[in-house]
Formats: structure tokens, C-alpha cells, sequence
């Protein structure tokens, strides 16, 4: 699996084929999400604009009204990030610059927010325990694949925020 | 600097609360917790978004991770959404209500 490691100003990472795929897919489904698919009523989009007042509905409304176009569009734009930074159609390498690498990080949160959502990942759960059971289940279901994600997600977010804070 | 050593003042940290004037503190940014972000971007957001030193934004953390929630900014209900409108850009999942 690839890491990112700083190199003169710039995060830089190498990813097979398979993670460009991968990459290219959570993010393209993150935009699906808050473009075609956006429904306040999916628990993943309540999660990534939760409720500013839970106990105001108006209120909430109301802040709604003035700030979810533009965190939207903020959305929208880091998931971007990533697909703009990917090798075309095979691996390779992919080189951040500071602004980049903080879109990345974003939008890599946004994709395991989603995912965590969809696998009703839970405070303490144990991911190598889930996988074990998922796989025990049937390995080849989506369970396997979008845990295996989750957790590939995870590793990378925190490669590179640890490039980024070294 | 002359040749007399002046008294060292230890520096103290001024809590936010003190930068508002009373009339505006009545709101206040929560952050709960939640299973999927990692402690170290939590950590990091708060030190990106409201500049606190490394030590402050890891107890805060370990406030929202240990006790579910954490005050993380304090003043004008104004302030306070916009606190957590970039805060949900980061992921973080920020509500606003009265001190």
C-alpha cells in the first residue's frame, strides 16, 4: 500500500493501479452523492451536514439556507482534489502541493464519514474483527470490498497527515 | 537589556472566553464525537481552524473522544455558526446552542 512522504514542499505518494481505481470511485461516488443523489433524508448526507441546532428545526433550516451551497460546493471541490491529482488510467505518482494535500485530507474524510455511515461503523468497533466476519460470511461480498476500503482510506488519510505535520 | 534581570513571568494561557465581551458570550461551538474521524486530524483541524496550540487542541479531542462532547469556541451566535459551518467542511460533526 502507498504512503505519503514529504519531498521538497510536495506530498508525494506512488499507488498501484488498483488504489487509482479505488480512489478514482469513493470520490467520484462522493460527488454522485452531493450532486445528483442529495437528499437530506440519506443518513450519510445528514452526517456530512448535520443539524446546526438539533432541537431548532427552523433554525437549522434557516443556517441551512446560507451556508449549504457554498459547504456543497467546498465538498464537491475536495473530492476534485483527488480526482484531478490521479494518474490517468494506470499507477503512478501523485504529488501534492500544501493546498492539495489539505483538500485531500478533507475529502478523504468526507469518503470514510460516507462509507462509515453505509457499514454502520461504530465506536469500538474493531475493523480486523469485522473483516474476519464479513469474510467468514462470504468473501467475496461488497461488505469485504467496502470494509477493505474503509480501512485503505483510513491508513492513507493518516499517512498523509502525518507527512503533512512531520 | 540592562544588566538586571527582570522578574520571568510565566506565560498564562487566556482562555477565549475573556476576548468577548460579556453581551456576546452567550453561544457556544460543540463538537461531538464520532466513530470515524482519526484523533490526529481532529487535533489538527482544531489547531487549523482556530489556531490553538498543539496541547489545547489534543485535550480537546480528548474531551470530545472521552466525554462525547467538547466546547470549542465560545462568543457571538454569528461567530458561532460560522465556527461550525467550517467545521462540517472538515467533517467534524459541530452543532451551535447557548452557553
Amino acid at each position: 500500500m502507498s504512503m505519503f512522504h514529504r519531498q521538497a514542499g510536495h506530498y508525494v505518494a506512488v499507488f498501484a493501479v488498483d488504489e487509482v481505481r479505488v480512489l478514482r470511485k469513493v470520490a467520484n461516488e462522493v460527488v454522485g452523492l452531493l450532486t445528483d443523489g442529495f437528499d437530506h433524508t440519506d443518513p450519510v448526507v445528514g452526517r456530512l451536514f448535520p443539524a446546526v441546532y438539533p432541537q431548532d428545526a427552523p433554525g437549522t433550516a434557516e443556517f441551512r439556507r446560507y451556508t449549504e451551497g457554498d459547504l456543497k460546493t467546498a465538498k464537491i471541490d475536495q473530492a476534485g482534489a483527488i480526482l484531478a491529482a490521479l494518474p490517468d488510467d494506470a499507477g503512478g505518482e501523485v504529488r501534492l502541493d500544501a493546498e492539495a494535500a489539505e483538500a485531500w485530507l478533507r475529502a478523504l474524510n468526507d469518503a470514510r464519514l460516507a462509507m462509515g455511515v453505509r457499514l454502520e461503523i461504530k465506536d469500538g468497533t474493531d475493523l480486523g474483527e469485522e473483516l474476519d466476519d464479513a469474510v467468514a460470511e462470504d468473501p467475496g461480498s461488497s461488505r469485504v470490498f467496502q470494509l477493505s476500503v474503509y480501512a485503505y482510506l483510513g491508513y492513507l488519510q493518516e499517512s498523509l497527515l502525518n507527512a503533512l505535520i512531520d | 537589556m540592562g544588566g538586571m534581570a527582570a522578574p520571568q513571568v510565566a506565560p498564562v494561557e487566556t482562555p477565549d472566553t475573556d476576548e468577548v465581551p460579556a453581551s456576546d458570550r452567550q453561544w457556544v461551538t460543540i463538537v461531538w464525537d464520532d466513530p470515524v474521524n482519526l484523533m490526529t486530524y481532529v487535533t489538527w483541524v482544531f489547531q487549523k481552524l482556530f489556531g490553538y496550540s498543539r496541547e489545547r487542541a489534543e485535550q480537546l479531542m480528548l474531551d470530545v473522544h472521552h466525554k462525547g462532547r467538547a466546547v470549542v469556541s465560545t462568543g457571538a451566535r454569528e461567530r458561532m455558526e460560522h465556527d461550525a459551518s467550517q467545521l462540517h467542511a472538515y467533517g467534524l460533526w459541530a452543532t451551535v446552542d447557548r452557553s
